[in-house]
């Protein structure tokens, strides 16, 4: 074994020196380097936001006008959608289900796991890649796979999916075209998410730095390596339940649908006996930990900033670690808290219910660590460091807001009503969004050698910040009155409706005035890749190990292997020369 | 640049890298499975009525496909010991035995399925048969998958065992744990819906 190997291992070097000099095709499009795939991710998952954002865009003017005609716009999108400028309701109910499956599988998620995760990850335990780089090239390629079947799913008879991100059975099953389409997409992107689960976890068991224990581990290294076991055990089930209802679209069968089902006064001909609940279980068993996917990276990411911005140690590191496994492990077992309304017995709900309760207390105790973090800290309030700070609060909003409806009693009266929308985009628009932004604006200078623009990120920040809250702050008002989330006018046809239908127009306002300052962010990341403020390869004076590599980082990351000496957030130390010692320094 | 515990051990682990994949790919496809035996089980404790499963599938045919089975995973175990103890003719005879044992699972299959098919029972039929094809299907695929695998250590993929005799050993012992669990999960299938 001592000899082979070693050939072995000159011979694959030159392969890679080889595979190097290849051409732009295997160099930047099929490549197999992290960093690389890291950026395919992050790019695809913006444009992807993007897009989603655009979907609702064009709701928020059905919602704010309902059947007036859209000037300009509304022209282009032809008769099928749009008829003279004013939205069908098909088209509505495509561009809802659209905007929540774009948002969460093709957007958040890649860009929180695939882009930061890819990126980041490797570079913080000190790794030369992946453990293994073919499959995160894979990875990559089912994940484009799984959007292009989604976005071409517009162009099929009919349009795209309209039964709701959820895909709630029987309406999915009896729907159109499209929703093949979405079950063919979604099981590219399950695969997608499952390679990047094995290859995330090996890496950090296997390929961490030399010294650098679990405890050790950046906090951020820790939410990728939780959220990578919720991608990999919550995932199968939904591909599973996707199988299923493929079978019951294209094979005819009845998993999901009971028998005597009657749709338009016709009786289906299907054998029934199915149980639509079952879909339910079966997607929220899944969609509850994704929530966790959604937020967990979020908050190692801000957890990142605010060590590094406070110029402390992150206050309550080791509870921080276990409350984030604590989480993980509890997110499999609150799901059915999606499904109070579906009839099922007391004994039921009130299992969920309390599983549902403890389950905030983890989620409180992250957030509290990183709110002390910041007392007594000399704070320097940077683009990053502005978008980390309103992610407390954000969050605390979106978590804080979900309790009424973890809790049996209160959620009846809430259940799908826009309260629910407010509560769960607190969470993860002004909540996690912002805190990937952060991210971008952190972790910039690693991936290009320069700095975005201050101001710009300033201003992108400031109006982000406000627009959120006027988008997302009226839709409590709008649920607490009662209006329901699912209505094509969003209850203009209602009376009780018409005393909170005004804040509808300030919401959708809102939406559209954040766009234009999204407008400073694409200007900002395009010229600041090109004209950006060179930087040094540590211009945020930060402690852990992606900071000792080159920037941007070469292929096979570092110079030497790094070796971890001590913990990740050892800043402020008493005795020290400078401010901060990084991880990697003897 | 070359990926680190590949073939050397990490000390601190015991692991090389392919052996953590591996069991993690196994533990979600634990997840898949999980999923459709729970909504079997559910879907038939909702029903009126659930056929026996002797009454609709061939039980004979069912219990010689576990047989080949089974004496495939035998098969895979030698072929992997062979590479152990340096035995590189031997792991290919067993290697193909334990294709073509793949094989006939796949050919007796395709006799039930077309059977069923002859005689008027589709998945559409009943949700017994729904079920029993989406699992035996999905089953079906992961042998189609895990051959594939086989077939290419079998073939091309043994370069390998020139250069790097302990990869490919590794390799094969990955690829063998994938076997056994479509075995394993043939021996759930078999009770459960042809038994039951």
């Amino acid at each position: 074994m001592s000899t082979e190997p070693a050939a072995h291992h000159g011979a694959h070097v030159t392969h890679e020196v080889h595979h190097e000099e290849l051409g732009f095709l295997w160099k930047y499009v099929f490549s197999t380097d992290h960093k690389v795939i890291g950026i395919q991710y992050a790019i695809t998952a913006l444009v992807f936001l993007f897009f989603g954002f655009s979907l609702m865009m064009l709701m928020r003017w059905q919602l704010a006008y309902p059947g007036a005609a859209l000037p300009l716009i509304g022209g282009l999108l032809g008769d099928s959608r749009m008829p003279g400028g004013t939205m069908l309701p098909e088209f509505y109910n495509e561009l809802g289900a659209m905007h929540g499956t774009i948002m969460v599988f093709l957007g958040v998620v890649p860009l929180a796991v695939g882009g930061f995760g890819n990126f980041v990850l490797p570079l913080q335990i000190g790794a030369p890649d992946m453990a293994f780089p073919r499959l995160n090239m894979l990875s990559y390629w089912s994940f484009f796979l799984g959007g292009v079947t989604m976005l071409a799913s517009f162009f099929v008879p009919g349009g795209a999916a309209q039964s709701g991100w959820t895909s709630y059975a029987p309406l999915s099953i009896i729907a159109g075209t499209g929703q093949t389409w979405w079950l063919i997409g979604m099981i590219f992107l399950i695969t997608s998410s499952l390679l990047g689960a094995i290859n995330f976890i090996t890496t950090t068991i296997q390929l961490r730095a030399k010294g650098l224990s679990f405890m050790r581990f950046p906090f951020f290294v820790w939410a990728q390596f939780v959220t990578a076991f919720l991608l990999l055990l919550a995932f199968p089930p939904l591909e599973a339940a996707s199988v299923m209802q493929l079978m019951d679209r294209v094979a005819g069968t009845s998993f999901f649908l009971p028998s005597g089902l009657v749709v338009s006064g016709q009786a289906l001909t299907n054998a029934g006996g199915g149980n639509p609940l079952l879909w339910q279980h079966l997607f929220w068993f899944l969609a509850h930990p994704e929530v966790y996917v959604l937020i967990l990276p979020a908050m190692g990411i801000v957890a990142e900033i605010i060590a590094n911005n406070t110029r402390k140690p992150l206050w309550g590191y080791r509870s921080m670690v276990y409350s984030l496994v604590f989480l993980g492990f509890m997110s499999f077992i609150v799901w059915a808290h999606h499904m109070f309304m579906t009839g099922m017995g007391t004994a039921m709900a009130a299992f969920f219910q309390t599983t549902t309760m403890i389950i905030s207390i983890p989620s409180v105790v992250i957030l509290t660590a990183l709110i002390i973090s910041l007392w007594g800290g000399s704070i320097r309030f940077n683009t990053p460091m502005l978008f980390a700070t309103a992610f407390l609060p954000m969050f605390g909003i979106g978590g804080l807001t979900g309790l009424p409806l973890g809790l049996n009693v209160t959620d009846i009266p809430l259940h799908d009503t826009y309260y629910v929308i407010g509560h769960f985009h607190y969470v993860v628009a002004p909540g996690t969004i912002l805190a990937l932004f952060a991210g971008i604006y952190y972790w910039f200078p690693k991936a290009t050698g320069r700095k975005m623009n201050e101001t710009l990120g300033k201003i992108h920040f400031w109006g982000s910040f406000v627009c959120m809250n006027v988008i997302f702050m009226p839709m409590f008002w709008l649920g607490m009155a009662g209006v329901s989330r699912r209505l094509y006018d969003g209850g203009a046809s209602y009376n009780f409706a018409q005393p909170v239908m005004h804040l509808h127009v300030i919401s959708s306002w809102g939406a559209w005035i954040m766009a234009i300052f999204q407008l400073a962010f694409i200007f900002n990341f395009f010229w600041s890749i090109w004209k950006g403020a060179k930087t040094s390869d540590n211009p945020w004076d930060a402690t852990t190990i992606e900071w000792a590599a080159p920037s941007p980082p070469p292929h096979g990351n570092f110079i030497h292997l790094p070796q971890a000496y001590r913990g990740p957030y050892e800043y402020s130390v008493p005795g020290a020369t400078r401010d901060f010692v990084p991880q990697c320094e003897a | 640049m070359d990926i680190p515990y590949t073939v050397e051990v990490r000390q601190d682990t015991g692991l090389i890298n392919g052996k953590i994949g591996i069991w993690l790919f196994l533990a979600s496809e634990v997840m898949l499975f999980g999923a459709l035996f729970a909504s079997y089980i559910l879907i038939r404790t909702g029903s009126q009525s659930w056929p026996r499963g002797d009454t609709i599938l061939n039980v004979p045919l069912a219990t010689i496909n576990t047989i080949v089975l089974i004496t495939s995973s035998v098969t895979m175990v030698m072929a992997w010991a062979s590479l152990m103890r340096r035995r590189f003719e031997t792991f290919r005879l067993y290697m193909g035995g334990t294709i073509l044992l793949g094989l006939v699972f796949l050919i007796i299959k395709f006799f039930e399925y077309s059977h069923k098919f002859e005689t008027g029972l589709y998945p559409s039929t009943n949700n017994f048969l729904a079920i029993y094809f989406t699992l035996t299907g999905l089953h079906g695929l992961h042998v189609i998958g895990g051959m594939a695998v086989n077939a290419y250590f079998w073939g091309p993929g043994a370069k390998l065992w020139k250069t790097n005799p302990e990869w490919f050993t590794n390799r094969v012992e990955h690829s063998g744990l994938f076997w056994h669990f479509v075995d394993l999960v043939w021996i759930f299938l078999f009770p459960t819906l042809y038994l039951l």
